[in-house]
């Protein structure tokens, strides 16, 4: 199958819904691709949860309504694996492969949870904490289970306070990052009152979980299962009963298809202008890719990118202010919830460090570099390609990861070629 | 060449440059006899083509010199193999050179007649034998040879044990670029200079860089990495029109060439281009690559690839490496042009640079491989 838009966005969470809007809102014909079956991205999933009588409200449903009224054409499903030439890509669902060509492209690939390598953390029950989440929301029974949830970031307390409302006995919520750290947050946030507002909300809804700064889970313990979590609190050695650990160290950008079709970063993040331009000409990113900053900044970039695709950009310059607002709010985050350089002490030496090849972290750190490690010890030559313990390595051990070639996701060798994979 | 001068100032006998696999070798074999030996390498120990190959340990006879110098490695490496760590994946898979019609079974009959005459143990298998040696094969197939001390491994581990004991004595820089080599004293990037006895200049396609008189050009090849599916394929498969195909010089072509990996992983290959000096995949390539591999194995296809790479490979104009001194400067012996065969050949490279370097004979003829030959083809040509 081969099909051409004015405007390819990649990505279905915020960013990339508003950004699909904006451009067929301007008469562009827009097609929306993203891996997951549903719209909403990783958010607006975790969110639809907190609906009233299972109705999507609040800004997803307002964006949600907005897509639904267009005509751009959903690729749920499929998910991109090479540009094999510029302004085209391909896409897989299953063994079939589209060939997806556009005049401009926009890219919102999100971000994933940095999950990171300590003793027992590959223990049954020790979870992502997004990971748990969508398990709970899957079915998983967690009413009356006691839940550890430990790392950084805003989300860890929106996970909590979600499995507090399916009925989790959320013995610990634990954050790296000090309470002074926090402090500042807040003081960053009076002159944002939206996030201001979000922030009491989380605060009240989480009242009652035991919140603890500086402290970080340094082992999983039990024999076929997690039974207790090792913490470090405030430096002090604390072991606490539980069945489930729900860990995440904030965000990592998900920036591969931005890297196969030749963007420049700034470290871990794509180099956008304030029209969500990348290096590389008609090819746009917006949301986390950019920055991690929550839904705020991503429906502002996305709309902003949308437009200005679209050729509308008078009405996209209209937006700037509001995301300049957002890029103080992400750099406050990235701020706020920096990791703790002692957490690289987590993993022992026989701690494994990447889980598709079994790879454990003596194997690893002898190494000068990410691509001598994958060579020698083949850390992260898994199927996961390096997704997980790629970031992990990048915090351990500062190395900058290699560039990034197709295939960025595994696709059937087939596939490889494109629709003529057909012959097959 | 006469017997090794060392002393005179010099901190070591030999300086090798380049930590490939050929590299390696060779410092394992020296330093094995007794002689002082650092290896300077501008990247990481087995990162260029070793990395970017597939590993195969393979008889092949496109000249009676390839045959030698192959048979020779395959003894030497059989030599290495109880000392190697696990995790240099060796596997004695052998190799089946396949054939599709009559025109390529009379190949194969005569491959079977040279081989075996060589001591080289192998079979020919007709249709119904191949199909049960490799069950996903199309069927028909008219049959194959199967060679069967040929084997697989896992080449940058491979090299950084060769390289253990240069590493423990402190004689292993790495991150270290050479940007001239003058009679017998190395200038590296940095200024830094080094008297040696001798250099070895095993650089790969960056010997030319580094050594004048001679031709090399690069020749880029891709490879497809599957997941794990053990059991698919139980042997190293190519197809013998790759005989063919691998050995015209000019043209690019691909071939049908698969490797069953320790882990259960499949290795697809195998391209061949000149002219493209960028490490981009090339999508035409891979169709074809992929297309090639279908037409023999039909379920590839379904195979989940994770990854695709590109290397290059140090191709001479006679397809044959050079392993001696250097016409210009008989203080550097070559090391390089190696082309699809270094993994296999670093063996007999390294130990004809050492018996050259002790003045002693070799096990096999010496003169097809010696850089001066190449003077002789230019004043000829």
């Amino acid at each position: 199958m081969t099909r051409s838009f004015d405007v390819l966005v990649v990505g279905a969470g915020p960013a990339g819904i508003a950004a699909a809007v904006c451009a067929a809102d301007e008469g562009r014909e827009v097609a929306i691709v993203d891996e997951n079956p549903h719209p909403g991205g990783q958010i607006w999933r975790i969110g639809r949860e907190n609906t009233e009588h299972g109705k999507v409200v609040g800004d997803a449903e307002v964006w949600m309504r907005r897509l639904d009224r267009t005509s751009v054409q959903s690729f749920l499903g499929w998910h991109i694996f090479d540009a094999p030439a510029p302004k085209v890509l391909r896409a897989a669902w299953g063994p079939e492969v589209a060939e997806l060509h556009f005049k401009s492209l926009i890219i919102a690939t999100g971000a994933r949870e940095r999950l990171l390598p300590f003793p027992g953390w590959t223990l049954p029950n020790v979870l992502g904490a997004g990971g748990l989440q969508a398990l709970v929301k899957a079915g998983l029974p967690i009413r009356g289970k006691r839940v550890v949830v430990a790392g950084t970031g805003p989300l860890l307390i929106a996970v909590a306070v979600y499995l507090r409302q399916k009925g989790a006995d959320v013995v610990a919520l634990c954050e790296q990052a000090s309470t002074s750290n926090l402090l500042k947050f807040g003081i960053g946030l009076l002159g944002q009152p939206t996030k201001l507002a979000d922030a009491v909300r989380f605060g009240w809804q989480s009242r009652g979980i035991p919140l603890r700064t500086s402290c970080w889970p340094t082992a999983a313990l039990g024999r076929d299962k997690l039974e207790r979590v090792a913490l470090n609190d405030n430096g002090r050695a604390v072991e606490i009963e539980a069945d489930y650990l729900a860990c995440g160290f904030h965000l990592v950008p998900n920036c591969q298809l931005v890297s196969l079709v030749g963007c420049v970063l700034d470290g871990s993040y794509v180099r956008v202008d304030e029209f969500q331009q990348t290096t590389v000409a008609d090819v746009f990113s917006a949301g986390e890719t950019t920055g991690v900053g929550g839904v705020e900044a991503a429906l502002v970039e996305g709309q902003i990118a949308g437009l200005t695709a679209a050729g509308a950009r008078q009405k996209a310059a209209s937006l700037l202010k509001e995301r300049n607002a957002t890029r103080r709010f992400t750099r406050l985050l990235d701020r706020t919830y920096a990791l703790n350089p002692d957490l690289r002490r987590l993993p022992a030496s026989d701690t494994i460090v990447c889980r598709c090849e079994d790879v454990s972290m003596k194997a690893v750190q002898g190494n000068a570099s990410w691509r001598e490690a994958k060579l020698q010890s083949r850390v992260g030559m898994g199927a996961c390609q390096g997704r997980i313990c790629g970031a992990a390595c990048e915090f351990l051990f500062g190395w900058g990861m290699e560039s990034v070639r197709p295939p960025i996701q595994p696709v059937p060798v087939g596939s490889l070629i494109g629709t003529r994979a057909e012959n097959f | 060449m006469g017997h090794l001068v060392t002393g005179q100032g010099s901190t070591y006998d030999v300086v090798v440059v380049g930590a490939g696999i050929v590299g390696a070798a060779c410092a394992h074999f020296l330093t094995r006899e007794g002689l002082r030996v650092a290896v300077l390498e501008k990247g990481i120990v087995g990162g260029g083509a070793t990395a970017a190959g597939m590993g195969h340990l393979v008889a092949m006879d496109d000249s009676p010199a390839q045959l030698a110098l192959t048979k020779l490695s395959l003894q030497l490496w059989r030599g290495l193999l109880e000392e190697l760590p696990a995790s240099a994946e060796y596997r004695e898979t052998g190799t089946l050179w396949i054939a599709t019609d009559e025109e390529e079974m009379a190949e194969v009959r005569r491959k079977y007649g040279l081989y075996s005459s060589m001591g080289l143990a192998c079979e020919v298998l007709d249709g119904e034998a191949l199909a049960k040696a490799e069950s996903e094969l199309r069927r028909p197939l008219a049959g194959a040879l199967r060679v069967l001390g040929d084997g697989v491994v896992y080449p940058p581990v491979v090299a950084q044990f060769l390289l253990r004991e240069v590493a423990e004595r402190g004689a292993l820089f790495t991150g270290r670029s050479v940007s001239s080599i003058e009679g017998n004293v190395i200038t590296l990037g940095d200024g830094t200079r080094i008297s040696t006895g001798y250099v070895v200049n095993a650089a790969g396609c960056s010997a030319v860089d580094l050594t004048s008189g001679f031709v090399m050009r690069k020749r880029k090849g891709h490879l497809i990495i599957t997941d794990r599916y053990p059991g698919f394929l139980r042997h190293q498969v190519v197809e013998l029109g790759y005989l063919k195909s691998a050995h015209s010089v000019t043209a690019d072509s691909v071939a049908f060439n698969l490797q069953p990996r320790a882990t259960g992983q499949i290795l697809i290959g195998s391209s061949r281009q000149y002219e493209d000096e960028g490490a981009a995949v090339d999508d035409d390539i891979v169709r074809k690559m992929v297309e090639r591999a279908c037409a023999y194995m039909p379920g590839v296809a379904r195979l989940s690839a994770l990854r695709i790479w590109t290397g290059f490979r140090a191709a001479t104009p006679d397809k044959l490496p050079l392993i001696g001194p250097s016409p210009g400067n008989p203080k550097v012996l070559l090391a390089t042009g190696h082309e699809g065969l270094g993994i296999t050949t670093s063996m007999a490279t390294a130990q004809l640079i050492t018996d050259m370097l002790l003045g002693r004979s070799s096990p096999i003829a010496r003169e097809p491989y010696l850089p001066s030959r190449m003077n002789y083809e230019a004043a000829h040509a």
